[in-house]
């Protein structure tokens, strides 16, 4: 239907953790300005399969948008140009004959894997330190006992849209995780259920946060421009805040 | 297993001995689970933290049963393949979960769910089972709003509700179009805060490649798995006294689906290939609204909620010629609105299998729009104009907004100005890993919960039941029937170097490396490719005798050839995504085969498994409960007539034999059978 | 491999980024407060040498006799002292902590600009303030060749005129001016946020004004004197 493209990829090709790593620029041609940027580079795997080398590692696993999995840095931006994730972005956000450097996740927090694959594990241990509210299966009372105001229910809402994909860490320019760390504390800490364990989890979850050796928050806001949910910064505020208070009660 | 018998029948499958009984405990059926969970034998709190339970899957079954038996104390071992567990696909759920509330006092009840669920199975679900989940699924709701769930909310601050799928009342809680991730990450954070607490080890980018099972016969048990840690290519042994299974549908035999890239059958096959029945294989959910295929490079098909078709009308161009018009070019005499013809009552909401069939047939006739994929057009136009004009673009806007904007995003165009296009798409996998009550399959100590099981949902589910059955299933059934395993079950010293457990790392290890020697011509995706076009065109909506012994042969070979043929480069002992993706197909190539077998043997039509040769004369689907009011679980016999020299081509997979078909009779003491209409 | 829990190593609610990031804030304050009202005072060079000098003496006498000549002086040259070290140090803390959490860098990203102005900015300024006290008050050097010994730099009008009469003094105080309004425009927004104050997007685009303005006002206060002097339009 619409022009197919051509295009240049400078590729960062990294063997295993231990490699020292690379950029290979690889030429790619009739792209479909309708495929996504995953499908694009599911073409040159096939083609470099075809030529006997390895297929470049990247992860994904929903492509549509929800699961997190995919991230990648293309040209300078987390998940691109667009306000998307990479599996939602599409070539025709890209002009025929560009040049596209895609990078991994860059973060020593986030340590590379293979090719543009990073782990994030640091992620679940930041929820591990407190990002929950302790509520033992069978025990909940009627899910009517606590309405929450809208107001609140919405902001929590808004903030739990979070999708753990990582674009905040990789875009910030401290690496911080702040903004990731903040949807958590402020989902919870909307909600009448979070309330008794407020004190403690943003404590327990920042303290989590910075021995991963993420960087600090300096209000930069890269994150919010990067996340591909749009969780605004003043979710770091919050964060702040609620530091504050737990620090006032001696925490 | 005496009483199998070797004849072949149809040239494809012999028949086993019946199943005499799935275990639901005597009495009405509302005091079923009462009974059972009293029954079910206790285990001392001190004596937990010795038993020891491997979860496969994270999703909102697995990950629920995960965090509920790290409460209760067990030592649980929970794996996933992806990298971190709150990215199971049941995140990708959009409209809601449904519960038995009656919040909205419109008449909803236990009852009511109940009834409306085994309706929507087309009379094919286990009474029993379905009761339980209508029973539970209102403890479900109080304990994700306990975990912090946020589900919508009216403004005096309690719960909202929706209808959804076509029932009468109000019954689906939902948040925004993320029900499914808000539910998983309440489960991922009860799970994580287990993960800290020491009770459950979590093991991430960890595939499960094979189930140990010891012992013979009655004393067989499922006592740990054998896994790829997927980093670093390491193949691990996990032991432990009992196995559950949560690894979610199989939808991706079909190459395109809604499902996410890495959903697979591997640990339910490997499972079925060590003994486990598979239950009703061939129900598969096709779902209307999808964003179609827009070429050959299409790596999943995307759903859109089918809410769209209460305001959208859908369309295809009268004449072939317009399909390449600008759609608003397109004069109203030359529109064929052939849902509102064909179904003049119902008109644009027919269910969704209707609904399905019919976009697909006009596409078939060459009328479909959008880009030629393969040799047609493969999409139809929702239509909002009508409605734009009706309630202005604002109020649809409002609606369907971010609907829309997706729409938008993945085509690049303007669904205000432009009719959208849409397709149907395999969504969801009725069929499963058979379970009884307990959801035990038929290997003891192998638990199976969530999509991977075949239980609730007979040959159809409706809307906004999966997310219910999951958690039902993880945070409230399992939890209670596993301790009655653990609690009774005989425990014998299994180690490392006992030989079931050096057996099952065999089969792993040779297999891995067959596949990377082999070092043949195609990428393990065009085989994926190629065997999702069989089963879609001949296992798909519409089915039939001819089409499915066809596919059956094609499959059959596309086997022989992969097993030949297959491309994976590099090596073992890094992460390799085309080793995972290759073994994945391998079973995916065993199961399409059985898909296959179980379609053609069930001569009638019923929910999601539409035979052309079973359909009144309006071209409805036609059950034969005189016939086929079974759960058709079927048994994996190995090949005998592979060469017998290649016996590591047996054992890899190539080979698969007639399997042997258990009946499991359906019987309905409380619900009364009907054939449904939608005229 | 099995995700293991690490215990973290501080558990409190000091040990973290955040609280580096409150006594930034809190410091920034602080100076962010003294600054308004030393470039209010600097305006008073515009009434002449008799108004700006009776101030700078009455700073001295402010408390007595409660508190000795130059008492609260003092005690905001202790506070402001302590202010500069912790916020320097609060400051060069995350930065290093940012490199390290980032070794491998990326190939195609642009730095923002906002980090690069506060951290060089920031550094310019502490340099600068160095060179304004050693300018200003102790030992006080006048860098104009033609304006030396105790009459000028005894009479801090005097000084103030000498200094903005050479050229270069001026430059290097307008870099400064420039240096401040980035790092102010950016400081008394982000404080607002690290105190928790900016929880709504209301509140965060009304920080964001408070910034500007806040940077604006004190930067153009403090830049009317030396330029009025350097134009000419005031001077001995
Ligand atoms: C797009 C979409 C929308 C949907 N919308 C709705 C809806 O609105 N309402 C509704 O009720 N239902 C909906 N469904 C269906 C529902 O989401 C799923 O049926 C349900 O979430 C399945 O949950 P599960 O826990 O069984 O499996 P999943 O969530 O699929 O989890 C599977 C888990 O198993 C793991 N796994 C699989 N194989 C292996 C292996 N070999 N080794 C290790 N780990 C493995 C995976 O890592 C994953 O953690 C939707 C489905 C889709 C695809
Ligand atoms: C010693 C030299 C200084 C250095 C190295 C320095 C550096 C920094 C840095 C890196 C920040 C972090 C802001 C960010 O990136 O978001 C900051 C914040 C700030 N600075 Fe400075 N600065 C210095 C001097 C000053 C001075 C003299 C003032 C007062 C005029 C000041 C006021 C502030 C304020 C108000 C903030 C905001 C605090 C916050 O972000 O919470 N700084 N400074
Ligand atoms: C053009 C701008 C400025 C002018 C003309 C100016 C002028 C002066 C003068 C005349 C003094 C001596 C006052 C006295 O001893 O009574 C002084 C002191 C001082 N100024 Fe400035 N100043 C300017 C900008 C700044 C800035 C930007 C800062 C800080 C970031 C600053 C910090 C100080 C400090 C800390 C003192 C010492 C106060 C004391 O201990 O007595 N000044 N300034
Ligand atoms: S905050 Fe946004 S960018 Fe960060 S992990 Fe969550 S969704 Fe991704
Ligand atoms: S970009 Fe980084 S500095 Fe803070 S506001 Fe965002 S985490
Ligand atoms: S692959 Fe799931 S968000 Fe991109």
């Amino acid at each position: 239907m619409s022009d197919l493209m051509n295009l240049t990829l400078k590729i960062w090709r990294q063997a295993g953790p231990a490699d020292k790593g690379g950029f290979v620029t690889y030429e790619v041609s009739d792209i479909s300005p309708d495929m996504s940027f995953l499908e694009m580079l599911d073409v040159l795997n096939e083609q470099l399969n075809a030529k006997g080398e390895e297929p470049i590692a990247f992860d994904s696993d929903c492509r549509e948008g929800i699961c997190g999995m995919c991230g990648l840095m293309i040209s300078g931006h987390a998940h691109g140009p667009e306000r998307t994730t990479t599996c939602q972005l599409h070539m025709r956000s890209f002009k025929d004959g560009q040049t596209i450097t895609v990078e991994p996740w860059r973060a020593n927090a986030f340590p590379v894997i293979k090719d543009l694959v990073v782990n994030r594990s640091a992620f679940d241990r930041i929820i591990q330190a407190g990002g929950y509210i302790s509520a033992n299966t069978g025990a909940a009372p009627d899910a009517h006992a606590t309405p929450v105001p809208k107001d609140n229910a919405d902001r929590a809402f808004m903030a739990a849209e979070c999708i753990g994909c990582g674009a905040c860490v990789a875009a910030c320019p401290n690496a911080s995780a702040m903004l990731f760390t903040a949807s958590k504390v402020v989902h919870l800490g909307e909600l009448p259920q979070g309330q008794p364990e407020r004190d403690a989890r943003v404590v327990a979850m920042v303290n989590q946060h910075d021995h991963e050796g993420f960087g600090g928050c300096t209000n930069i806001g890269e994150c919010s421009t990067a996340c591909p949910k749009g969780i605004p910064q003043d979710v770091i505020s919050q964060l702040n805040f609620d530091l504050r208070t737990a620090m006032r009660h001696s925490r | 297993m005496t009483e199998n018998s070797t004849k072949l029948v149809e040239g494809l499958y012999t028949v086993g001995a019946p199943i005499a009984d799935a275990k639901a405990p005597e009495g009405p059926i509302d005091k079923k689970w009462t009974t059972r969970k009293f029954e079910a034998a206790l285990v001392n709190p001190a004596n937990r933290r010795k038993m020891s339970v491997i979860i496969v899957g994270t999703g909102l079954a697995g990950g629920a049963a995960a965090a509920t038996l790290g409460e209760a104390g067990y030592h649980v071992k929970s794996f996933c393949f992806q990298d971190s567990p709150r990215r199971a696909h049941s995140i990708a759920a959009q409209g809601g979960i449904n519960a038995a509330k009656n919040y909205k006092e419109d008449g909803d009840s236990i009852q009511r769910l109940f009834y409306d669920t085994v309706k929507g199975g087309d009379y094919r679900s286990r009474e029993t089972n379905v009761y339980r989940l209508a029973e539970v699924s209102a403890n479900i709701i109080d304990q994700c709003v306990a975990q912090g769930v946020p589900f919508a909310r009216e403004y005096g601050g309690l719960l909202d509700n929706r209808s959804f799928g076509g029932v009468q009342v109000s019954r689906t809680f939902y948040a925004r179009g993320q029900t499914g991730q808000q539910l998983l990450i309440g489960a991922y954070q009860a799970l994580e805060r287990q993960v800290a607490a020491g009770t459950v080890e979590q093991f991430t980018r960890h595939e499960m490649l094979e189930l140990i099972v010891d012992g013979e016969g009655e004393d067989r048990r499922a006592r740990g798995i054998i896994v790829r840690d997927l980093v670093t290519g390491e193949i691990e042994t996990h032991l432990a006294d009992a196995v559950v299974l949560a690894s979610g549908g199989y939808g991706n035999v079909f190459f395109l689906s809604t499902n996410a890239m890495g959903s697979n059958v591997t640990a339910g096959w490997r499972a079925h290939r060590k003994g486990a029945y598979f239950g009703n294989p061939c129900y598969t959910q096709i779902h209307p609204t999808c964003i179609p295929v827009s070429g050959e490079h299409q790596s999943k098909l995307t759903l859109m909620s089918e809410s769209l078709r209460n305001d959208g009308r859908i369309w295809v161009p009268k004449r072939r010629e317009d399909a390449d018009k600008d759609p608003r070019d397109i004069p109203e005499e030359d529109r064929d609105y052939y849902l509102e013809r064909i179904y003049p009552s119902f008109g644009n909401l027919v269910p969704r299998d209707i609904a399905s069939r019919q976009a697909k047939n006009v596409c078939d006739e060459g009328r479909g729009v959008g880009p030629v994929v393969g040799d047609f057009r493969r999409g139809v136009y929702l239509d909002f104009a009508d409605a734009i004009k009706r309630l202005g673009e604002d109020a649809v806007r409002a609606k369907y907004g971010n609907l829309f904007d997706m729409y938008a995003r993945i085509t690049g165009e303007d669904p205000y100005k432009v009719p959208m296009r849409i397709y149907p798409a395999v969504h969801y996998t009725m069929g499963g890993l058979w379970v009884d009550y307990d959801l035990q399959s038929t290997i003891p100590g192998l638990f199976v919960a969530g999509e991977a099981n075949f239980s609730d949902h007979g040959a159809n589910r409706l809307g906004a039941s999966a997310l219910m059955q999951g958690l039902a299933d993880g945070y409230f059934v399992l939890p209670n029937t596993i301790r009655d395993y653990l609690a009774t079950a005989p425990k014998n010293e299994l180690t490392e170097d006992s030989p079931a457990v050096v057996e099952a790392r065999r089969l792993v290890e040779e297999r891995t490396e067959r596949l990377l020697a082999i070092n043949g011509e195609r990428s393990v995706d065009s085989f994926h490719r190629e065997l999702g076009n069989i089963m879609w065109e001949y296992c798909g909506m519409e089915r039939n005798e001819e089409g499915l012994r066809k596919a059956i042969d094609l499959i059959r070979g596309l086997r022989a050839e992969f097993w030949r043929n297959v491309r994976v480069l590099g090596a073992a002992d890094t992460l390799n995504q085309s080793l995972e993706k290759a073994g994945r197909v391998a079973d995916f190539l065993e199961l399409g085969e059985l898909m296959c077998i179980d379609a053609l043997h069930r001569r009638e039509s019923c929910g999601g498994h539409f035979r052309s040769e079973s359909q009144t004369e309006d071209g409805e689907a036609l059950r034969h409960d005189d016939e086929f009011a079974y759960v058709a679980a079927w048994e994996f016999t190995p090949d005998t007539l592979t060469d017998p020299e290649d016996v590591a081509v047996e054992q890899v997979g190539a080979g698969m034999g007639a399997p042997v078909l258990h009946k499991e009779d359906l019987v309905y003491d409380f619900i009364e059978l009907k054939q449904r209409s939608y005229k | 491999m099995p995700t293991t829990t690490l215990s973290p190593r501080g558990t409190t609610a000091r040990s973290t980024t955040v609280a580096l990031k409150l006594l930034m804030a809190v410091t920034g304050l602080i100076f962010v407060g003294y600054l308004l009202l030393h470039a209010y005072g600097n305006l008073k060079a515009l009434q002449g040498e008799e108004a700006f000098n009776s101030y700078a003496e009455h700073l001295r006498t402010i408390g007595e006799p409660m508190l000795p000549y130059a008492g609260l002086l003092w005690i905001i040259r202790v506070v402001l002292i302590l202010s500069i070290i912790g916020h320097a140090y609060a400051a060069y803390t995350l930065w290093s902590r940012a490199d390290s959490a980032r070794r491998v860098k990326y190939d195609a990203v642009k730095t923002v600009a906002t980090a690069k102005w506060m951290r060089w900015g920031g550094t310019f300024l502490l340099v600068f303030i160095v060179w304004h006290l050693l300018n200003f008050t102790v030992p006080k050097i006048s860098p104009n060749p033609h304006k030396q010994g105790p009459d000028i730099l005894n009479n801090p009008y005097q000084l103030v005129v000498a200094t903005f009469q050479v050229w270069w003094m001026v430059l290097i105080y307008v870099a400064a001016m420039v240096a401040l309004f980035m790092h102010l425009k950016h400081g008394a927004y982000s404080a607002q946020q690290t105190l928790g104050w900016t929880s709504t997007p209301a509140a965060h685009a009304r920080a964001k004004l408070v910034g500007w303005v806040l940077a604006t006002v004190v930067v153009v206060g403090f830049l009317i004197p030396p330029l009025a002097i350097a134009f000419g339009l005031i001077g001995d």
